[in-house]
Protein backbone atom coordinates (compact mmCIF):
# COMPACT_ATOMS: atom_id res chain seq x y z
CA UNK A 1 0.00 0.00 0.00
CA UNK A 2 3.32 2.09 -0.14
CA UNK A 3 3.27 4.75 -2.72
CA UNK A 4 6.43 4.34 -5.25
CA UNK A 5 8.69 7.39 -3.76
CA UNK A 6 11.13 6.71 -6.40
CA UNK A 7 14.74 7.84 -6.11
CA UNK A 8 13.53 10.65 -3.92
CA UNK A 9 12.19 8.07 -1.01
CA UNK A 10 14.47 8.72 1.30
CA UNK A 11 14.38 12.64 1.13
CA UNK A 12 10.47 11.90 1.22
CA UNK A 13 10.24 9.50 4.73
CA UNK A 14 12.42 11.31 6.71
CA UNK A 15 10.92 14.23 5.94
CA UNK A 16 7.17 12.46 7.04
CA UNK A 17 8.79 10.84 9.64
CA UNK A 18 10.13 13.83 11.22
CA UNK A 19 7.10 15.99 11.30
CA UNK A 20 5.31 13.13 12.58
CA UNK A 21 7.31 12.60 15.48
CA UNK A 22 7.95 16.06 16.67
CA UNK A 23 4.02 16.79 16.65
CA UNK A 24 3.77 13.48 18.59
CA UNK A 25 6.35 14.78 21.14
CA UNK A 26 4.89 18.09 21.50
CA UNK A 27 1.38 16.40 21.68
CA UNK A 28 2.99 14.10 24.71
CA UNK A 29 4.43 17.00 26.48
CA UNK A 30 1.49 18.88 26.55
CA UNK A 31 -0.88 16.54 27.73
CA UNK A 32 1.82 14.79 30.22
CA UNK A 33 2.41 18.87 31.96
CA UNK A 34 -1.62 19.24 31.82
CA UNK A 35 -2.08 15.80 34.06
CA UNK A 36 0.52 17.08 36.21
CA UNK A 37 -0.65 20.23 36.56
CA UNK A 38 -3.92 18.85 37.31
CA UNK A 39 -2.87 16.18 39.77
CA UNK A 40 -0.47 18.99 41.72
CA UNK A 41 -3.63 21.68 41.68
CA UNK A 42 -6.09 18.95 42.66
CA UNK A 43 -4.42 18.09 45.49
CA UNK A 44 -3.47 21.71 46.90
CA UNK A 45 -6.90 22.16 46.62
CA UNK A 46 -8.14 19.26 48.91
CA UNK A 47 -5.26 20.52 51.78
CA UNK A 48 -6.93 24.26 51.07
CA UNK A 49 -10.47 22.92 51.78
CA UNK A 50 -8.98 21.08 55.25
CA UNK A 51 -7.90 24.71 56.37
CA UNK A 52 -10.85 26.47 56.06
CA UNK B 1 -9.96 40.63 43.01
CA UNK B 2 -10.96 37.96 40.14
CA UNK B 3 -14.24 38.20 41.14
CA UNK B 4 -14.46 41.61 40.42
CA UNK B 5 -13.03 41.85 37.34
CA UNK B 6 -15.32 39.25 36.22
CA UNK B 7 -18.34 41.24 37.30
CA UNK B 8 -16.85 44.57 35.63
CA UNK B 9 -16.76 42.25 32.26
CA UNK B 10 -19.95 41.47 31.80
CA UNK B 11 -21.08 44.20 30.40
CA UNK B 12 -18.88 43.24 27.05
CA UNK B 13 -19.37 40.28 25.91
CA UNK B 14 -16.21 39.15 24.32
CA UNK B 15 -14.03 40.38 27.38
CA UNK B 16 -16.08 37.45 29.16
CA UNK B 17 -13.87 34.68 28.29
CA UNK B 18 -10.65 37.27 29.71
CA UNK B 19 -12.17 35.81 32.95
CA UNK B 20 -10.61 32.54 33.96
CA UNK B 21 -13.48 30.80 35.26
CA UNK B 22 -15.28 31.44 32.34
CA UNK B 23 -12.47 30.34 30.02
CA UNK B 24 -12.23 27.25 31.84
CA UNK B 25 -15.92 26.36 31.08
CA UNK B 26 -15.98 27.50 27.37
CA UNK B 27 -13.22 25.57 26.88
CA UNK B 28 -13.94 22.65 28.20
CA UNK B 29 -17.25 22.46 26.33
CA UNK B 30 -15.23 23.05 23.51
CA UNK B 31 -12.26 20.74 23.38
CA UNK B 32 -14.11 17.49 22.65
CA UNK B 33 -14.96 18.78 19.00
CA UNK B 34 -11.48 20.74 18.55
CA UNK B 35 -9.86 17.25 19.13
CA UNK B 36 -12.32 15.27 16.97
CA UNK B 37 -12.19 17.87 14.65
CA UNK B 38 -8.39 18.09 14.42
CA UNK B 39 -7.64 14.07 14.22
CA UNK B 40 -10.20 13.77 11.90
CA UNK B 41 -9.42 16.87 9.00
CA UNK B 42 -5.22 15.39 9.88
CA UNK B 43 -6.07 11.64 9.34
CA UNK B 44 -7.78 12.75 6.37
CA UNK B 45 -5.51 15.57 5.04
CA UNK B 46 -2.11 13.65 5.47
CA UNK B 47 -3.34 10.13 4.36
CA UNK B 48 -4.59 11.80 1.03
CA UNK B 49 -1.94 13.89 0.16
CA UNK B 50 1.05 11.32 1.20
CA UNK B 51 -0.60 7.92 -0.12
CA UNK B 52 -3.35 9.36 -3.40
CA UNK B 53 -1.29 12.23 -5.01
CA UNK B 54 0.52 11.51 -8.10
CA UNK B 55 4.60 12.98 -8.81
CA UNK B 56 5.03 16.22 -9.90
CA UNK B 57 6.63 17.27 -12.92
CA UNK B 58 9.78 19.04 -12.20
CA UNK B 59 9.56 18.01 -7.82
CA UNK B 60 9.18 13.68 -8.50
CA UNK B 61 7.49 12.18 -5.63
CA UNK B 62 9.27 15.05 -3.28
CA UNK B 63 5.66 17.16 -4.11
CA UNK B 64 4.65 15.06 -1.05
CA UNK B 65 6.22 17.02 1.24
CA UNK B 66 4.05 19.85 0.95
CA UNK B 67 1.61 18.68 2.86
CA UNK B 68 3.51 18.94 5.83
CA UNK B 69 6.06 22.15 4.88
CA UNK B 70 3.19 24.35 3.82
CA UNK B 71 0.55 23.74 6.48
CA UNK B 72 3.40 24.06 9.47
CA UNK B 73 5.02 26.94 7.71
CA UNK B 74 1.50 28.49 7.73
CA UNK B 75 0.93 27.71 11.51
CA UNK B 76 4.44 29.04 12.66
CA UNK B 77 4.17 32.10 11.26
CA UNK B 78 0.16 32.74 12.19
CA UNK B 79 0.96 31.41 15.92
CA UNK B 80 3.21 34.27 15.91
CA UNK B 81 0.21 36.52 15.08
CA UNK B 82 -1.97 35.15 17.45
CA UNK B 83 0.20 35.43 20.28
CA UNK B 84 0.75 39.33 18.92
CA UNK B 85 -2.71 39.73 19.47
CA UNK B 86 -2.99 37.99 22.50
CA UNK B 87 0.07 40.65 23.95
CA UNK B 88 -1.48 43.50 22.33
CA UNK B 89 -4.74 42.56 24.57
CA UNK B 90 -2.64 41.74 27.69
CA UNK B 91 -0.20 45.23 27.46
CA UNK B 92 -3.62 47.04 26.60
CA UNK B 93 -6.60 45.46 29.08
CA UNK B 94 -4.91 43.64 32.03
CA UNK B 95 -6.57 40.20 31.07
CA UNK B 96 -4.21 37.37 32.18
CA UNK B 97 -6.17 34.33 29.82
CA UNK B 98 -4.71 36.54 27.05
CA UNK B 99 -0.90 36.73 28.65
CA UNK B 100 -1.46 33.39 29.41
CA UNK B 101 -2.78 31.87 26.20
CA UNK B 102 0.23 33.86 24.04
CA UNK B 103 2.63 31.72 26.49
CA UNK B 104 0.75 28.69 26.04
CA UNK B 105 1.03 28.85 22.21
CA UNK B 106 4.78 29.67 22.41
CA UNK B 107 6.11 26.03 21.86
CA UNK B 108 3.54 25.15 19.46
CA UNK B 109 4.68 28.18 16.93
CA UNK B 110 8.25 26.89 17.50
CA UNK B 111 7.58 23.04 17.20
CA UNK B 112 6.04 24.19 13.75
CA UNK B 113 8.84 26.69 12.37
CA UNK B 114 11.41 23.53 13.16
CA UNK B 115 8.98 21.26 11.12
CA UNK B 116 9.23 23.98 8.10
CA UNK B 117 13.06 24.54 8.56
CA UNK B 118 13.73 21.12 8.68
CA UNK B 119 11.25 19.79 5.80
CA UNK B 120 12.24 22.96 3.85
CA UNK B 121 16.05 22.06 3.91
CA UNK B 122 15.72 18.12 3.82
CA UNK B 123 13.46 19.54 0.18
CA UNK B 124 15.77 22.02 -0.92
CA UNK B 125 18.86 19.34 -1.04
CA UNK B 126 17.44 17.29 -4.17
CA UNK B 127 15.67 20.48 -5.38
CA UNK B 128 18.15 23.46 -5.06
CA UNK B 129 21.15 21.22 -4.61
CA UNK B 130 21.66 22.71 -1.29
CA UNK B 131 20.09 22.45 2.25
CA UNK B 132 20.37 25.81 3.58
CA UNK B 133 20.60 29.30 1.39
CA UNK B 134 20.50 32.79 2.93
CA UNK B 135 16.95 33.60 0.94
CA UNK B 136 15.13 36.24 2.17
CA UNK B 137 12.15 33.88 3.51
CA UNK B 138 14.42 31.32 4.57
CA UNK B 139 16.81 33.79 6.56
CA UNK B 140 13.32 35.41 8.07
CA UNK B 141 12.01 31.95 9.22
CA UNK B 142 15.16 31.33 11.39
CA UNK B 143 15.17 34.48 13.02
CA UNK B 144 11.43 33.87 13.92
CA UNK B 145 13.01 30.50 15.40
CA UNK B 146 15.17 32.09 17.35
CA UNK B 147 12.39 34.56 18.62
CA UNK B 148 10.41 31.80 19.78
CA UNK B 149 13.42 30.52 21.70
CA UNK B 150 13.60 33.81 23.17
CA UNK B 151 10.15 34.43 23.67
CA UNK B 152 9.88 31.02 25.49
CA UNK B 153 13.31 31.50 27.83
CA UNK B 154 11.76 34.95 28.75
CA UNK B 155 9.23 34.09 30.09
CA UNK B 156 10.60 31.35 32.26
CA UNK B 157 13.51 33.64 33.25
CA UNK B 158 11.37 36.31 35.24
CA UNK B 159 10.05 35.15 38.53
CA UNK B 160 7.31 37.96 38.53
CA UNK B 161 4.30 36.48 36.38
CA UNK B 162 2.54 40.33 35.42
CA UNK B 163 6.59 41.42 34.59
CA UNK B 164 7.40 38.34 32.83
CA UNK B 165 4.15 38.97 30.68
CA UNK B 166 5.01 42.38 30.15
CA UNK B 167 8.40 41.72 28.85
CA UNK B 168 7.51 39.10 26.46
CA UNK B 169 4.55 41.02 24.88
CA UNK B 170 7.31 43.91 24.16
CA UNK B 171 9.65 40.78 22.82
CA UNK B 172 6.46 39.89 20.52
CA UNK B 173 5.96 42.92 19.30
CA UNK B 174 9.39 43.28 18.13
CA UNK B 175 9.36 39.60 16.93
CA UNK B 176 6.36 40.17 14.39
CA UNK B 177 8.30 42.03 11.86
CA UNK B 178 10.09 38.76 11.56
CA UNK B 179 6.95 36.88 11.16
CA UNK B 180 5.60 39.08 8.70
CA UNK B 181 8.53 39.00 6.61
CA UNK B 182 8.82 35.32 6.80
CA UNK B 183 5.36 35.29 4.90
CA UNK B 184 5.91 38.58 2.46
CA UNK B 185 9.82 38.52 2.39
CA UNK B 186 9.73 37.41 -1.36
CA UNK B 187 7.48 39.66 -2.36
CA UNK B 188 9.74 42.39 -1.02
CA UNK B 189 12.95 41.56 -2.71
CA UNK B 190 11.98 39.53 -5.55
CA UNK B 191 14.70 37.00 -5.11
CA UNK B 192 15.99 33.96 -3.98
CA UNK B 193 15.19 29.98 -4.19
CA UNK B 194 12.34 29.73 -2.11
CA UNK B 195 9.01 29.99 -4.70
CA UNK B 196 5.80 32.76 -4.20
CA UNK B 197 2.62 31.88 -2.68
CA UNK B 198 2.04 27.60 -3.40
CA UNK B 199 -2.17 28.53 -2.89
CA UNK B 200 -2.99 31.82 -4.32
CA UNK B 201 -6.32 32.97 -6.24
CA UNK B 202 -3.70 33.37 -8.81
CA UNK B 203 -3.75 30.98 -11.23
CA UNK B 204 0.07 30.81 -13.22
CA UNK B 205 1.24 30.60 -9.50
CA UNK B 206 -1.19 28.11 -7.69
CA UNK B 207 -0.30 24.61 -7.46
CA UNK B 208 -2.62 22.02 -9.57
CA UNK B 209 -6.06 21.24 -7.90
CA UNK B 210 -5.05 17.62 -7.43
CA UNK B 211 -2.25 18.99 -5.27
CA UNK B 212 -3.82 21.82 -3.65
CA UNK B 213 -7.58 20.08 -2.29
CA UNK B 214 -5.58 18.09 -0.15
CA UNK B 215 -3.26 20.82 0.90
CA UNK B 216 -6.09 23.06 1.78
CA UNK B 217 -7.09 19.72 4.19
CA UNK B 218 -4.18 19.38 5.52
CA UNK B 219 -3.62 23.05 6.06
CA UNK B 220 -7.21 23.30 8.13
CA UNK B 221 -5.73 19.93 10.14
CA UNK B 222 -2.46 21.65 10.93
CA UNK B 223 -4.55 24.59 12.25
CA UNK B 224 -6.57 22.87 14.32
CA UNK B 225 -4.21 21.13 15.45
CA UNK B 226 -2.83 24.19 16.60
CA UNK B 227 -6.38 25.65 18.34
CA UNK B 228 -6.32 22.09 20.32
CA UNK B 229 -2.81 22.44 21.29
CA UNK B 230 -4.22 26.06 22.59
CA UNK B 231 -6.94 25.45 24.59
CA UNK B 232 -5.14 22.19 26.57
CA UNK B 233 -2.02 24.23 26.96
CA UNK B 234 -4.12 27.65 27.59
CA UNK B 235 -6.08 25.54 30.44
CA UNK B 236 -3.07 24.04 32.04
CA UNK B 237 -1.54 27.85 32.45
CA UNK B 238 -4.62 28.95 34.00
CA UNK B 239 -4.53 25.86 36.49
CA UNK B 240 -0.89 26.42 37.24
CA UNK B 241 -1.41 30.35 38.14
CA UNK B 242 -3.90 29.08 40.06
CA UNK B 243 -2.07 26.44 42.10
CA UNK B 244 1.28 29.28 42.68
CA UNK B 245 -1.63 31.50 44.03
CA UNK B 246 -3.05 28.88 46.28
CA UNK B 247 0.89 27.93 47.36
CA UNK B 248 1.14 31.73 47.89
CA UNK B 249 -1.50 31.97 50.00
CA UNK B 250 -0.79 29.05 52.27
CA UNK B 251 3.79 29.98 52.45
CA UNK B 252 1.13 33.29 54.37
CA UNK B 253 -0.98 31.76 56.25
Amino acid sequence: MMPELGKYAVTVLSAWVVTLGLLAALVALTLWRSARVRRALDAQERKARRHD
Amino acid sequence: MLRRLGQRERMMSIWEYANPKRFMETSGWLLPWATGLSVLTLLVGLTWGFFFTPEAERFGSTVKIIYIHVPAAFVAINAWGMMLVTSLIWLIRRHHVSALAARAAAPVGLVMTLIALFTGAIWGQPMWGTWWAWDPRLTSFLILFLFYLGYIALWQAIENPDAAADLTSVLCLVGSVFAFLSRYAVYFWAQGLHQGASLSADRAEHVADVYAWPLWVSIAGFVLLFLTLMLVRTRTEIRARRLSALLARERME
